[in-house]
């Protein structure tokens, strides 16, 4: 496989906060990399100098195959970056703006299927002042995808969407994906980065934690997992590495049915609170 | 969606073509809203209409220049001020907050298409300013226009260099206000005083010196002065602080201007807000 991003020792302080201090990172061609973390943590910083926004102060950096530092027009081509929060655009309308991004693209996509594709087919001819927050996003993400990119930055792409948006916006991430694009996300959304990244990233004061596939994050498939049902009247729960012995053996004592069974192991979000927690514990210790 | 390319193809469209579409869309945001529309573009037709209307009839001494003939004159130099400096000194800063620079830095767009963009859209709103401007002059005010081919050859030198002077600056000062919201805070009070002492609502030659000399240190008084030789009969020469119409130190003052207006931009300009990057 063939990295679409490797970072390694990255660093980048303001004053004397380090905003990053050594992060490591790879992303291969295809996958979807998921970044979570608390705010200030260091995601966007470390996202913008990937983008070629921001200058590091050290470390290696390359994107494409490039050193997003010496960006240059063939390079950006090959990227497309969904921004936090922009509310540019007020004066023309979701068509023209889609239209117009276009054409700084070598390869652009189709401008209809575009708009189609993010749920907007309705509000083409909408100013963007007259848009919802929801709408205003997926007209970013519009903007986003329309060249065509290699490789999506997506920065809290669905902040303000209600459920329904969100799942459609998933669907419309999942058939990037199924195209061969690599994204990088950055969400506050643990359920999104379950939903969509290949591999989920937690960053805390500028470190990454760790990163790996969500359902192993955190050694999470092989924790203590919690069995519980309702026995008595009353709700039971047992923690247990064996749960589908304890299962089998619930299964025989009811005879059948167990009510109310469930087997869980740790959230994500719980998984994420306790690495993020021992971050900060370690910090101020 | 469909795949992505294996290989970028790296035949990119041309800074030119994009230049252009850049112009459509900065025309599409400056007539759209309605701020923009009325303080950088409509402005100086109203003014027409409010002086032309109060000082109807009114001459300039014993000249025959009507009032309106003067002050026409001032409108349209006001109107290159408008449009370029007033304009872009304080739609830049809000472009510069509202993240819409950033995502032009983001795509593949070359730079310069940016900003050919700007002056397209400047030069393009200055003509449909004039025109209508002269219109109502004409139908309304009797402005008459003027006759000769030097004239207008001089009413487009002088329209370019302070359009390009102006652009400049205002791509310049756009770095100054520290917040987009203060902008025309910021702006709209230096337009008003360089109107004020450079002869567009009162006669110049009328104002204390040292007022003239504070204006003439700036373009609008020199635009004022070229837009009134453009505008304005032979015999109002005599009106002139400097009894001359001056066109070669009018031409020497606002190619100086340009100069200034390019180093100032180059140095101060910022696609970025103070802080990030």
């Amino acid at each position: 496989m063939t990295s679409a991003i490797r970072v390694r020792g990255l660093t980048k302080h303001y004053g004397d906060l380090a905003a990053v201090d050594g992060i490591d990172l790879d992303v291969e061609v295809g996958e979807c990399v998921a970044l979570l973390g608390p705010n200030g943590a260091g995601k966007t910083t470390t996202v913008e100098i990937l983008e070629g926004y921001r200058q590091r102060d050290s470390g290696d950096v390359e994107v494409l195959g490039h050193d997003p530092h010496h960006r240059d027009r063939v390079w950006r081509a090959r990227l497309g970056i969904v921004l936090q929060s922009a509310s540019d655009l007020a004066d023309v309308t979701v068509a023209e703006a889609v239209a117009h991004f276009a054409a700084y693209f070598p390869r652009p996509r189709d401008v209809g299927e575009v708009i189609e594709a993010v749920g907007l087919a309705e509000k083409r001819d909408t100013r963007g002042d007259k848009l919802s927050g929801g709408q205003r996003r997926r007209l970013d993400v519009a903007l986003g995808i329309i060249g065509r990119p290699e490789l999506l930055f997506l920065d809290e792409p669905t902040t303000g969407f209600d459920p329904e948006a969100r799942r459609g916006f998933w669907e419309l991430i999942r058939s990037l994906q199924d195209g061969g694009t690599t994204i990088v996300l950055t969400t506050h959304y643990l359920d999104e980065a379950e939903a969509l990244a290949d591999r989920v990233g937690v960053i805390s004061r500028g470190r990454l934690l760790e990163i790996g596939p969500p359902e192993t994050l955190g050694g999470r498939s092989e924790l203590t997992a919690a069995v519980s049902w309702r026995e008595d009247g009353e709700v039971r729960i047992e923690h247990t590495d064996h749960p589908t012995g304890l299962v089998r053996d619930l299964a025989d004592r009811f005879g059948g049915e167990v009510p109310e069974l469930s087997v869980t192991r740790p959230t994500l979000e719980e998984v994420y609170l306790s690495l993020v927690g021992e971050a900060a514990l370690e910090a101020d210790s | 969606m469909s795949a992505p390319a294996a290989t970028a193809d790296t035949r990119l469209p041309s800074a030119l073509r994009l230049g252009i579409s850049r112009i459509v869309v900065e025309l599409k945001e400056f007539f759209r809203d309605r701020e923009s529309a009325v303080f950088n573009f409509m402005l100086p037709m109203f003014l027409l209409v409010i002086f032309g209307s109060v000082f109807s009839g009114q001459e300039l001494g014993p000249t025959g220049i009507t009032f309106a003939q003067y002050f026409v004159a001032g409108m349209i130099a006001s109107g290159i001020l408008y449009t370029s400096f007033q304009n872009l000194a304080i739609s830049i800063p809000l472009e510069r907050e509202n993240g819409s620079l950033k995502r032009l830095q983001g795509t593949p767009m070359p730079k310069m298409a940016y900003f050919v963009g700007k002056v397209g859209m400047v030069f393009t709103a200055y003509v449909a300013q004039v025109v209508i401007l002269i219109a109502v002059g004409v139908a309304f005010y009797d402005i008459e226009l003027p006759s000769t081919a030097d004239r207008w050859f001089a009413f487009v030198w002088i329209s370019v260099l302070g359009l390009f002077s102006c652009t400049l600056c205002g791509i310049a000062f756009s770095t100054v206000p520290k917040r987009a919201k203060g902008a025309s805070a910021l702006v709209t009070p230096i337009v008003l005083v360089l109107q004020f002492t450079s002869g567009v609502f009162f006669l110049f030659q009328d104002l204390p010196s040292w007022m003239q000399t504070f204006a003439s240190l700036f373009p609008l008084k020199w635009l004022t002065q070229g837009m009134r030789y453009v505008f304005l009969p032979d015999s109002a020469q005599a009106l002139e602080v400097a009894g001359a119409w001056e066109l070669p130190r009018i031409a020497l003052v606002l190619s100086l201007w340009v100069v200034l207006g390019l180093v100032l931009a180059l140095v101060f300009f910022r696609w970025q807000r103070r802080g990030d990057g």
